[in-house]
């Protein structure tokens, strides 16, 4: 792979751009991989490159039924953030927003990793109790976050409205060293190293059946042949009940969707991420100069990749209350990503009933801002053949054994 | 806008009159069962694609809950049928059969 470098930049101008190559490769499968990983998303993808960095197993493919980074991975607004409340979610987010910090030079892709700050609003009494019990967490937990008042929030915050008709601002939790990054670059840059150290991402090929043997996995059936593995990481988000059925166990998720907008680009007004949970709405602005706006899900299941249009309704309408400057913004585009969510709203990464499957999903409305922990957690479990201990507290047996992760106050709203 | 025909007051109510209430038919396990029936009844989910029963509320309505059969994929309504069941009527499944032959039911 050539290096991505200013000196690379200035020797293809010399030579009208030609010299670059394709990012990553595009073979067909081979009947046999030391790895198979179901889904080329950002945690499919993150789990193969640290599977082949950290644990040397880089005879691996990873099977996506669309085009890499074509699921929620491109969907997203892009919010990273680590300020939760409970240890084991502390843990596995602040390792990915770490990773994150350097992942432009690590791949040697640039992530445009931007670390701009996250800013929760307190709208409620409750919501300031409740930030104010997570900024303590976070101390403990060596994650930097503080509560502040809404003078500081008006100063991040210039176009923030602080006393709305409905809920006014009593403070926010900050969090400065979070931010956004571009989510097509981080699939992009995890494809290419991959692709790098030999391994296949093969693209428009389904897996259709999960072959197993003995209570063991021997392989994937799709719809470009039979492939064998004995080590098999199933990482589709809204698809994980289907390919668990076809294993032959069952999961606590649903899928439901969720929809983003963006609206039309405009000159720098907020360089810091809003999130305000009451309301249910968030925005940031992209580096393009649009306002970038998610907001909650629906209430039932959904496969189609399009919600509810009074959801969009209701997020605009919150968000002008809290930044009337937008009210005459238009909007140019909106969409929908079919996320799973567990019933305790925290992810999974597990054994599963049958050897040698392994599953990563659950991350729902919120597992973009976790990608390089989650790939370097699953892919430790998946050469080990058992939890790493990032992963245990994430573990499938916890809805059987009452461990759940409640992380209702840190994260009341789709992120 | 999804819209609903609720099978006690007969409005044909649209989607923000209603309260979606998840997957139908669970059978309920109570303290005395094992951990995974108690498992399974609290938080394994069929999450189909494709045809789906669940319940509805008509929050914003008569108050009653009910049950639908919708395709997650379409967005189809099958048919609603009162909730003082333990499984679809037997007309409505035969409708869905016939709607959708490659339809492998109770999977
Ligand atoms: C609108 C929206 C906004 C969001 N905002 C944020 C945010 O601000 N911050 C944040 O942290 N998170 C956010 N999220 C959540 C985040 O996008 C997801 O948690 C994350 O991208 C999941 O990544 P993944 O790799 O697990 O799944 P995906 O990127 O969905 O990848 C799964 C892949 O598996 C493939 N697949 C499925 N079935 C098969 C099969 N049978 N065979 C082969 N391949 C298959 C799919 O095609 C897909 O490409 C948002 C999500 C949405 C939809
Ligand atoms: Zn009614």
């Amino acid at each position: 792979m050539r290096k991505y470098s200013v000196a690379a930049i200035v020797r293809e101008a010399l030579r009208y751009n030609a010299g670059w190559e394709r990012a990553w490769r595009s073979p067909e499968p081979k009947k046999q991989y030391d790895a198979v990983i179901i889904g080329a998303g950002g945690h499919g993808l993150a789990t193969a490159y640290y599977l082949g960095k950290n644990h040397g197993i880089k005879n691996v493919a990873i099977i996506e039924k669309g085009w890499l980074g074509g699921g929620n991975t491109g969907r997203n607004t892009t919010i990273i953030r680590s300020n939760y409340l409970q240890d084991s979610s502390a843990a596995i987010y602040e390792k990915a927003r770490s990773l994150y910090e350097t992942l432009s030079q690590e791949l040697n892709y640039n992530v445009m990793f931007s670390p701009r700050g996250v800013m929760m609003l307190a709208q409620t009494e409750h919501e300031i109790r409740g930030y104010r019990r997570t900024a303590h967490a976070n101390n403990l937990q060596g994650v930097e976050t503080e509560f502040i008042d809404p003078k500081t929030v008006k100063k991040l915050c210039p176009i923030i409205e602080l006393s709305g008709p409905r809920f006014p601002v009593l403070g926010a939790l900050w969090q400065p060293r979070g931010g956004t990054a571009r989510h097509d670059a981080v699939a992009w840059g995890y494809a290419r190293a991959c692709s790098d150290m030999g391994m296949d991402i093969i693209q428009k090929c389904e897996v259709t059946d999960i072959l197993k043997s003995n209570g063991k996995v021997v392989g994937v059936e799709t719809t470009k042949g039979v492939i064998k593995t004995h080590n098999l990481g199933i990482i589709v988000a809204g698809n994980s009940s289907i390919l668990a059925e076809k294993a032959g166990f069952r999961l606590p998720i649903e899928s439901v969707s969720l929809q983003a907008l963006v609206s039309e680009p405009v000159k720098p007004c907020m360089d810091v991420v809003v999130m305000a949970n009451t309301v249910h709405g968030y925005m940031s602005q992209s580096d393009k100069g649009e306002m970038v706006i998610g907001g909650g899900t629906d209430g039932f299941n959904n496969y189609t990749q399009r919600g509810s249009f009074h959801h969009i309704e209701e997020t605009v309408r919150a968000l002008i209350e809290t930044f009337p400057i937008i009210s005459r913004l238009k909007m140019l585009r909106q969409w929908g990503g079919v996320v799973d969510v567990t019933g305790d709203r925290s992810p999974i990464i597990s054994k599963t009933p049958l050897e040698g499957c392994f599953i990563n999903c659950g991350w729902g409305t919120g597992g973009f801002k976790a990608i390089p922990g989650s790939g370097w957690a699953m892919a430790e479990t998946m050469a080990n053949g058992s939890p790493s201990q990032l992963a245990s507290a994430f573990s499938l047996d916890r809805f059987r054994e009452g461990r759940f992760i409640d992380e209702s106050v840190a994260a009341g709203v789709a992120h | 806008m999804l819209v609903i025909l609720c099978p006690y007051c007969g409005v044909e109510a649209e989607e923000t009159e209603l309260t979606a209430g998840g997957e139908a038919h669970l059978e309920r396990f109570g303290p005395s069962s094992s951990d995974s029936e108690f498992e399974n009844y609290l938080f394994m989910r069929k999450n189909e694609k494709g045809i789906t029963f669940e319940r509805w509320h008509h929050t914003y309505g008569c108050g009653k809950w009910f049950h639908a059969a919708r395709c997650s994929m379409t967005m189809e309504i099958f048919g609603t049928y009162p909730a003082q069941t333990s499984k679809p009527p037997k007309k409505l499944i035969s409708m869905i059969k016939k709607k959708r032959p490659e339809w492998g039911e109770g999977k």
